[in-house]
């Protein structure tokens, strides 16, 4: 139920609300004046307990009744209905009886003011009654039919009940409010009402009758004012309707008749609820707070003042702006909700922060990322170091640095010698020093004594009494004690001691008594002399006060005689005397005794001796006789001299002495004891009384200052304050410095400084003090004084001595003085003490017994020095010395080293070693690196060493590793030295291959080192500055045709090799047009003259076009043309060939392609560089055989069978493809010089003797075009970074040659300097240098130089080809001497051009070397006559040659890097036949090995006749021989068809024999009859060059 | 356990170019490769990789978000020559030629999880100022050969660089089987070694 009566209420409200408007300006006419007024007091609870009596009458009354005690609002008068019972007609007459009142005084207050308003109420009232009518019916047909609609019909009644509740709750206000009107007492509205209105009949109370009268009538007032009430209460309570009734109003007549008309129609009305009802609604529910200010008093406690903390000068921050009405409705609503005050301050306001809020605006830096901000912002906590001193550090690590403190405290200053000393200064000075000294003596005698008495006391019991004198030394006491000790001793008695212990004692004694004595004596003496000098010094000075008439100094001397007793010091003179003189006799006599003993002894042996020698002196005589010249034998240090015997001493010479020396040191008896006192009471002459002179020195002394600089380990740590210099030479500081030391104290300084007036500051001299010992302690260390001395030279003008300079005091200036600024610093050092009593210091001082020398040991470099740590004897000895303790582990690492450097003593090494302990670093020992594969592989790689260089992915474990990866690298390493044969046929070569490698590896190691050196250009691309001619050809290329007639071929953009795999790259060769292709011959001719004329004249005719007839012939029966070629292009055995063409000069201009594989799929730089393959370029002819055997059938068929016969090749390696990114160009064909079968065609001049002519035509063209697609970036270009030897201004020379022919042709190439095979940088011109050919060359035709040179040519041109890149992986052009070139017998253009060059330098020819950029070719540059095209070769001309040598750099004679003389060993003709032999053995069994699907069979007859030829014609150099040797073979071989030629090639390996064979195609015969021949012929020339031949034939038998 | 144990040791690295600081420049798009060892093979994903091109957002940061992922799996036997990646920015001159804004080199984080790595980008210097001039105009800044030259050590003392802005990138780690093999790069956890406690408690 109850979330619908909530439900309810809210939907009431909402029917006030709109009520509310609809009624205002009703309301505005019928509410009275004091009903409004009231309205504002609305209280909710009157008119709640309205609603729940009638619409829930029985079982929602007490809830409703609770709601509304919650928003009571002290409103006390209600109590009383709200504890009636809740019976609707009880409650309803209570309430009516307190509204009675109220209504009656409204009634009175509203009959006295407004009368008319009243009045005039009662005319708008009939409208709206019947307004009302229908709805009246609707609800009662509602309250009949619809029980469905019960929530509508209650809010109907709730709104009508709310509405009459505002107008009871108006009138229950009005009771409360205002006194009510005594009972009795009726006013005119009572009376109004009593005549207009029925009266229930009702029996009620005659109390409450006026009452209900009333309420009736409040009633009928609120019909007439808002007439929609009554039918609602008709609606809801039969009660109600009853009183409606007994109201007895027509209407309700009406209503009954109403609804029986219109029963099911339900016609509501506008659900509305008044402004007062939701008002009074809001009022139970909300609570607003009022606005008006709070009495303070009310948020106090009870009788407290106001207090206010600014005034009572508390800060209070600045309270936060808020406006003053938000204020109070808070405070307002605290002071209602919590009735603790605790939000409000003692002054009275609500409690506050200060304001947050800056007053002025600021921005947080702006970052991208949160993380950003901290990382930005946050701090590093990073641990303040202290800074070590490095040698002075505190040994002994472990220990934490403490903070040591040492205190100084510096008293004062005195100078013992200033430059201001005045004479009388200098001697106060001595005097008052000869004073310190003396009480000095005094001191220490006194204390002396006094310990010497302790002991005597201590060790000799029986010493009986002091024999304490008036003597002021203690010596005389001493020797007192000692001389009763004596006597003690000799008497037995006393002494229970045994006799010789006692003897012995006395005898000790006996001899410290005489040391003692003597000691006296000194003693004595110096003190006499003392007091003498005192005195002496004290006379001078009064005569020279006197001779200066002023004094300076305030010192007085005063001399005390101390009266003595005559008698009493006579007598114990007397008897000192006697007891000494008796001692000295005592002494003497003990000597004597001595001597006497002595001399007995030596009496005795003198005797002895002389006994002996008088025995020998016979003897000797007798021994003279026999022997003379030993005679002259006696040892004179032997003789003894005859002793003699002593002397007894004299009382009376002892008594002497002992007197002279008493007069002289001691004191006489009765002479009084004099006591100098020294004092300060004497006057100084006042200034005004002095002379000018020492005014002036007064002055100069006042305008000194002084001050002290305190050093610590020669660091200034603090200065004192300047202080003047007294006139008594005394300064005064007093000040205390506290230095807290981190480092060893190795030094303590003080630095005296002067400063005189304002002129400047001298250093006058250091004070070491002594770093105290550790028992000294601040508060008690003595004060010490500390003396110092400067060397300072100074000369003063006035009356002060100066430093350093003679002085006098005589007048005559005798006796000169030399004295130096002394002084002494009176300072006392000391170790502070801490707050908890511990004294500040260094912890090793304390284990240590004194500081300084623990100091000097415990630092072993200030002990040694530095160069003493290197030293291990030093070291040790010091640590010896030194006695480090061997536990501590702070010395552990110094000991070990010293024991290992110890521990064989002798075992110093000579050398020096380089990194001593790196063994202690090593990770594993070498031995288990070495074991383990993985590092063994890892460090092998990173070697570089060649077959690791590139491996991938080293495996994880050992066991992952084979064994075999090792293995070929072993054996290259064993094989290094040892020459294989197996590959190589002949064993120079093998030696050779070898020699190759292993340069080829040095090489490689040394550019791997080379190519860590990076330039500018190697790591950054930038474009050069441009030039002229460059802008100038960018706006050319502006201006360009864009489709040019004549297309040049573009670069095209480069690829890195990196993403690259199989096929991604081909070669695309275009083969474009060929010349001068060998036609064939009629071979039917078999008779045919071999006259060239005949020939020549034939083939002339053939070649006219126009007679193409006159080569056919009956053996070519298909008609053909003279030639029918095509090319076919083989790389990496993969075949290509274009079409066949017809005529000797065909055109294909077709583009083959043909795909490239890397090795090992590897696309890498230096692996592309290494590829060895070459593109071969072969021109067959093909030829159409008729194979019909039978001609009748000739006419239905055609049965021909395809032969091809080479005719000759272009062999183009890959690297120069490769490198030069294209070839384009013509070549010439390679064509054997006997082409069986086949002749040159000559189309041009048949004339023979233009040899210049003939040569341009000599021999087949090809013109070919040649690429990469796509187009690899070429390896690194060759930079030139070794090493090298040749002068500085050389190779500056020659970098700026190249860089102006690089300015000026930047596409042609300059060389300078090249790299030899050792890796240097070599001035080129060093390689040319005549050298001699072989001798063997030079003799075969000795007098046809024309022919030599050829032969010279020839035999160059046999050392193979080898290009550098391929030997030298993609490294560098390097350049091998001519020596090294024949030794390795292979080597690129350069080497073979310097080689032929040096041989027609030799020769006697002019040769230069020509560089250029072609597919490898050797050019005769024999430039007498053999001129290259289109060149002048006269480098006189400047214009047209650049010398590199000019004026400005002389050509500087360098020396050449070749050899003097080739030495050249004749090949061995054997090893060459054996060789010959093996290759022909290959070939055969690799052409048999190419037709496996066909029979190879041989014939032997041809093959020999070959290899007969073939000498001829290496004799012959493949020229010229064609003809004979036709004619020979048709001879001897009639009956066979023959193809075949000669292929002639230097010899470097089999391999590419073979390859060349292969490419010939001989073997693709698939005639069924075919027979092979094939016959090799080496001809060998010297230094293992050999030329090889190999005749390859194909016979095919006639039928 | 020997026998079954990897022989290599696997590296996933995914993550995002994610965006990039250059105050003086816009419209700028990177490229990354990564620069790894003899011992390391990429076995799944792109090594190399071209953003779009961004531009400048429009709120103060002025960043420029590319946010171009990064996946690639490396596998290796050796952490030596761990992989770096490297970074190009380029961009649009003056006058609309492609230059290059910064080249930077930061290596994968070595502990598993997430980083997040601010690389600071420089571009190299031109050796003079008549050459800085050209190059400015030609619009042919100079430019490293190889991009993979700024992961390298050797021969970078010959070059002049000046810095230019940061690219901010984002990497999350995976690693596998390192620490069976033996290298412990992350924070000590439980996971890889068996622990000796609590298994044996159980089983008792």
């Amino acid at each position: 139920m109850k979330p619908k009566e909530e439900k309810v209420k809210i939907i009431t409200e909402e029917f006030i609300e709109d009520r509310e408007d609809a009624d205002k300006g009703r309301q505005k006419k019928t509410v009275k004046v004091a009903r409004q007024k009231g309205k504002k007091q609305l209280s909710a609870a009157g008119p709640k307990e309205m609603v729940s009596e009638k619409s829930h009458p029985d079982d929602q009354q007490e809830p409703v009744q609770e709601g509304s005690d919650t928003h009571l609002l002290g409103m006390t008068s209600r109590r009383g209905p709200r504890s009636l019972p809740p019976i609707p007609s009880a409650s309803r007459t209570g309430f009516a009886e307190f509204s009675m009142r109220e209504r009656m005084r409204e009634k009175l207050q509203a009959a006295r003011s407004k009368a008319e308003s009243a009045l005039l109420q009662e005319i708008p009232t009939p409208r709206p009654r019947r307004l009302r009518r229908p709805s009246e019916k609707e609800l009662e047909t509602e309250f009949g039919t619809e029980p469905g609609r019960e929530v509508q019909r209650t809010q109907q009644e709730d709104d009508s009940q709310g509405f009459s509740r505002v107008k009871f709750h108006d009138s229950a206000r009005k009771i409360k409010s205002k006194p009510p009107v005594p009972p009795g007492f009726p006013s005119a509205e009572e009376a109004y009402n009593f005549f207009t209105f029925n009266f229930d009949p009702e029996p009620e109370e005659s109390e409450e009758k006026p009452k209900a009268k009333s309420r009736h009538g409040t009633n009928q007032e609120e019909e007439e004012g808002e007439e929609e009430e009554p039918p609602m209460q008709e609606g809801v309570n039969k009660m109600d309707e009853e009183e409606l009734l007994d109201g007895g109003d027509t209407e309700h007549l009406l209503l009954g008749l109403d609804h029986a008309a219109e029963d099911f129609v339900a016609v509501r009305p506008a659900e509305y609820e008044s402004v007062h009802i939701r008002l009074q609604m809001e009022k139970e529910l909300l609570f607003i707070p009022s606005t008006l200010t709070v009495p303070t008093y009310k948020k106090l406690p009870e009788n407290v003042q106001p207090r206010y903390p600014e005034d009572e000068g508390l800060y209070i921050g600045a309270r936060l702006e808020v406006p003053r009405t938000n204020q109070n409705i808070m405070e307002n609503r605290l002071l209602v909700q919590e009735p603790g005050r605790r939000w409000f301050g003692d002054d009275g306001r609500i409690l506050a922060l200060p304001n947050p809020i800056k007053p002025f605006p600021s921005r947080p830096p702006m970052l991208t990322q949160e993380q950003d901000i901290k990382a930005e912002l946050e701090t590093l906590y990073k641990k303040a170091v202290k800074y070590i001193h490095r040698s002075q550090h505190l040994i002994g690590s472990g220990d934490p640095p403490g903070h040591f403190q040492l205190d100084i405290d510096i008293l004062g200053l005195i100078f013992t010698h200033h430059p201001c000393f005045s004479r009388e200064h200098v001697l106060a000075a001595k005097l008052a020093q000869l004073y310190d000294q003396y009480l000095a003596r005094r001191q220490r005698h006194k204390a002396q004594f006094l310990t010497d008495k302790k002991q005597q006391l201590s060790v000799k019991i029986h010493f009986s009494e002091s024999m304490e004198t008036a003597g002021c030394l203690h010596i005389p006491s001493q020797l007192q004690a000692l001389r009763n000790a004596v006597q003690m001793g000799l008497n037995p008695a006393k002494t229970p001691k045994s006799l010789e212990t006692t003897q012995k004692t006395i005898n000790e004694y006996k001899s410290e008594i005489r040391q003692t004595r003597k000691l006296r004596d000194a003693e004595q003496e110096k003190d006499r002399t003392l007091l003498k000098t005192i005195i002496k010094v004290w006379k001078e000075m009064k005569s020279l006060r006197e001779f200066q008439r002023f004094t300076n100094t305030p010192l007085k001397l005063v001399l005390r005689k101390e009266k003595v007793d005559q008698k009493a010091d006579e007598e114990a003179y007397e008897a000192e005397i006697q007891a000494e003189i008796s001692e000295l006799l005592e002494e003497h006599m003990e000597e004597y005794e001595q001597k006497i003993e002595e001399y007995r002894r030596a009496q005795q042996q003198w005797k002895a001796w002389k006994k002996a020698q008088r025995a020998k002196k016979k003897k000797n005589k007798q021994a003279v006789e026999e022997h003379p010249d030993e005679m002259k034998e006696p040892d004179p240090g032997e003789e003894p001299v005859k002793p003699v015997p002593p002397e007894p001493t004299d009382r009376a010479v002892i008594e002497q002495q002992v007197r002279e020396r008493a007069a002289q040191s001691r004191r006489r008896p009765g002479e009084p004891t004099l006591v100098p006192e020294l004092s300060l009471a004497g006057n100084v002459t006042p200034n005004d009384q002095c002379p000018r002179v020492e005014v002036l020195r007064r002055e100069d002394v006042k305008r000194r200052s002084l001050y002290l600089k305190v050093t610590f380990n020669n660091k200034e740590v603090s200065r004192t304050d300047s202080r003047p210099l007294g006139a008594d030479f005394r300064v005064h500081f007093g000040q205390i410095f506290n230095l807290k030391i981190f480092n060893w104290p190795e030094s303590l300084t003080l630095q005296v400084y002067e400063t005189v007036g304002h002129s400047g500051t001298t250093l006058l001299a250091e004070v070491f003090l002594p770093i105290p010992e550790t028992t000294v302690v601040s508060g008690r260390a003595p004060t010490e004084e500390v003396e110092f001395s400067s060397n300072q030279h100074v000369t003063l003008d006035h009356e002060g001595v100066g430093s350093g300079v003679p002085f006098s005091f005589e007048a005559d200036g005798s006796n000169q003085l030399i004295l130096m600024t002394s002084g002494k610093v009176s300072n006392s050092v000391a170790w502070a003490i801490g707050e908890n009593g511990i004294p500040l210091i260094p912890p090793l001082s304390q284990q240590n017994i004194g500081f300084r020398s623990a100091l000097k040991r415990a630092d072993a470099i200030s002990s040694i020095g530095t160069s003493g740590l290197t030293d291990m004897k030093k070291l040790a000895k010091w640590a010896a010395e030194s006695k480090l303790d061997p536990n501590d582990p702070s010395n552990a690492p110094l000991m070990q080293l010293i024991s290992v450097a110890t521990s064989g003593e002798s075992y110093i090494p000579d050398f020096f070693r380089l990194e001593q302990l790196q063994q202690e670093f090593n990770f594993v020992s070498d031995e288990e690196l070495n074991r383990s594969k993985r590092f063994r592989l890892l460090g092998l790689r990173s070697q570089g060493v060649p077959e690791f260089r590139n491996y991938k992915q080293i495996p994880m474990y050992d066991r992952e590793i084979m064994e075999k990866v090792f293995q070929d690298y072993e054996k290259r390493l064993r094989d290094r030295n040892v020459i294989e044969t197996k590959d190589h046929i002949d064993t120079h070569r093998a030696i050779v291959a070898k020699y190759l490698q292993q340069v080829r590896e040095s090489v490689i190691n040394r550019f791997l080192i080379a190519k860590h050196h990076f330039l500018l250009s190697d790591l950054v691309v930038e474009e050069e500055v441009p030039n002229i001619s460059i802008l100038g050809l960018s706006l050319f290329k502006l201006a360009e045709q864009k489709r040019p007639l004549r297309p040049r071929r573009k670069g095209r953009k480069k690829v890195t090799a990196q993403n690259l795999s199989d096929g991604d790259i081909k070669l695309l060769v275009n083969v474009i047009r060929a010349y001068d292709i060998p036609v064939r011959k009629p071979t039917t001719s078999k008779f045919q003259q071999p006259s060239r004329s005949s020939r020549t004249f034939s083939e002339k005719h053939a070649a006219s076009p126009t007679t193409p007839s006159a080569t056919h012939s009956a053996d070519y029966p298909l008609g053909q043309v003279l030639v029918r070629p095509f090319v076919e292009v083989s790389f990496q055995r993969t075949i290509c060939h274009t079409t066949t063409a017809e005529g000797p000069n065909p055109s294909w201009n077709e583009e083959l392609e043909l795909p490239f594989r890397a090795p090992n799929g590897d696309y890498s730089t230096t692996s592309l560089q290494s590829v060895k393959d070459d593109v071969f370029i072969n021109i067959f002819d093909e030829v159409l055989y008729d194979v019909l055997e039978d001609d009748r059938e000739r006419g239905s068929g055609i049965h021909t069978r395809i032969e091809r016969h080479w005719l000759g090749c272009v062999k183009i390696p890959f690297s120069t493809i490769y490198f030069q990114a294209r070839i384009d160009g013509t070549f010439k064909i390679n064509i054997p010089p006997v082409l069986l079968g086949y002749s040159k065609e000559r189309s041009v001049i048949i004339e023979r003797g233009f040899d210049a002519v003939r040569s341009l035509s000599e021999g087949s063209y090809i013109t070919l075009f040649i690429t990469l697609e796509p187009q690899l970036v070429p390896g690194e270009s060759v930079r030139e970074k070794f090493d090298s030897q040749e002068d500085e201004k050389l190779l500056q020379a020659t970098e700026k040659f190249q860089a102006e022919c690089a300015l000026k042709f930047p596409n042609r190439q300059c060389l300078t300097r090249v790299v030899d095979i050792s890796g240097k940088t070599v001035f080129i011109t060093r390689y040319l240098k005549p050298l001699n050919p072989p001798q063997e060359l030079l003799n075969t035709h000795p007098n046809n130089p024309q022919a030599t040179a050829e032969l010279v040519a020839r035999y160059v041109s046999l050392i193979p080809f080898l290009p550098d890149t391929v030997s030298f992986a993609g490294i560098c052009d390097l350049w091998s001497t001519s020596d090294q070139f024949l030794d390795l017998l292979a080597g690129d253009e350069e080497e073979h051009a310097v080689l032929l060059c040096n041989y027609f330098l030799s020769l006697g020819k002019k040769a230069w070397l020509v560089m250029g950029n072609a597919i490898p070719e050797i050019w005769f540059n024999i430039q007498q006559y053999d001129s290259p095209l289109r060149m002048n070769f006269d480098v006189t001309k400047p214009k047209l040659w650049k010398s590199f040598f000019s004026r400005r750099l002389p050509y500087p004679g360098l020396s050449s890097v070749q050899p003097e003389e080739l030495i050249y060993q004749r090949t061995d003709k054997v090893a060459a036949a054996e060789l010959q032999d093996r290759i022909e053995k290959i070939l055969k069994e690799k052409i048999m090995d190419w037709r496996p699907r066909h029979l190879t069979r041989w014939n032997r007859y041809c093959t020999s006749t070959l290899r007969h030829f073939l000498p001829l014609l290496e004799r012959n150099h493949g020229e010229d021989v064609e003809d004979d040797h036709r004619a020979e073979l048709l001879k001897q071989l009639g009956d066979y068809r023959f193809s075949g030629f000669p292929l002639h090639m230097p010899y470097s390996e089999v391999k590419p024999l073979i390859e060349a064979v292969y490419s010939t195609g001989v073997h693709n015969t698939d005639a069924p009859n075919v027979e092979f021949a094939l016959a090799v012929y080496i001809h060998p020339y010297p230094k293992n060059v050999l030329s090889v031949w190999i005749y390859v034939a194909s016979l095919i038998r006639n039928r | 356990m020997a026998a079954a144990g990897p022989s290599v040791f696997l590296l996933m690295v995914n993550g995002q170019v994610e965006s990039a600081q250059f105050p003086e420049y816009d419209d700028l798009y990177c490229k990354y490769c990564f620069v790894y060892g003899q011992d390391w093979a990429p076995t799944a994903g792109l090594e190399e990789g071209i953003s779009q091109i961004t531009s400048k957002s429009q709120d103060a940061r002025r960043a420029l978000v590319w946010n171009f992922p990064i996946d690639v799996t490396f596998k290796s036997t050796n952490p030596y020559g761990w992989p770096q990646i490297v970074l190009s920015v380029y961009g649009p001159d003056m006058f609309g030629n492609d230059v290059v804004r910064g080249y930077g080199a930061v290596h994968v984080p070595f502990s598993p999880g997430r980083h997040k790595k601010t690389i600071p980008m420089f571009v190299p210097e031109s050796v003079s100022k008549l050459q800085k001039f050209t190059s400015w105009f030609m619009g042919r800044r100079p430019e490293y050969t190889d991009p993979k030259v700024v992961a390298q050590g050797e021969g970078r003392e010959v070059t002049r660089v000046r810095s230019q802005g940061f690219v901010t990138l984002l990497f999350n780690v995976v690693t596998k089987d390192m620490r069976k093999l033996g290298y412990d790069t992350g924070p000590p956890d439980t996971q890889g070694v068996s622990g000796p406690s609590t298994p044996q408690g159980l089983s008792r």
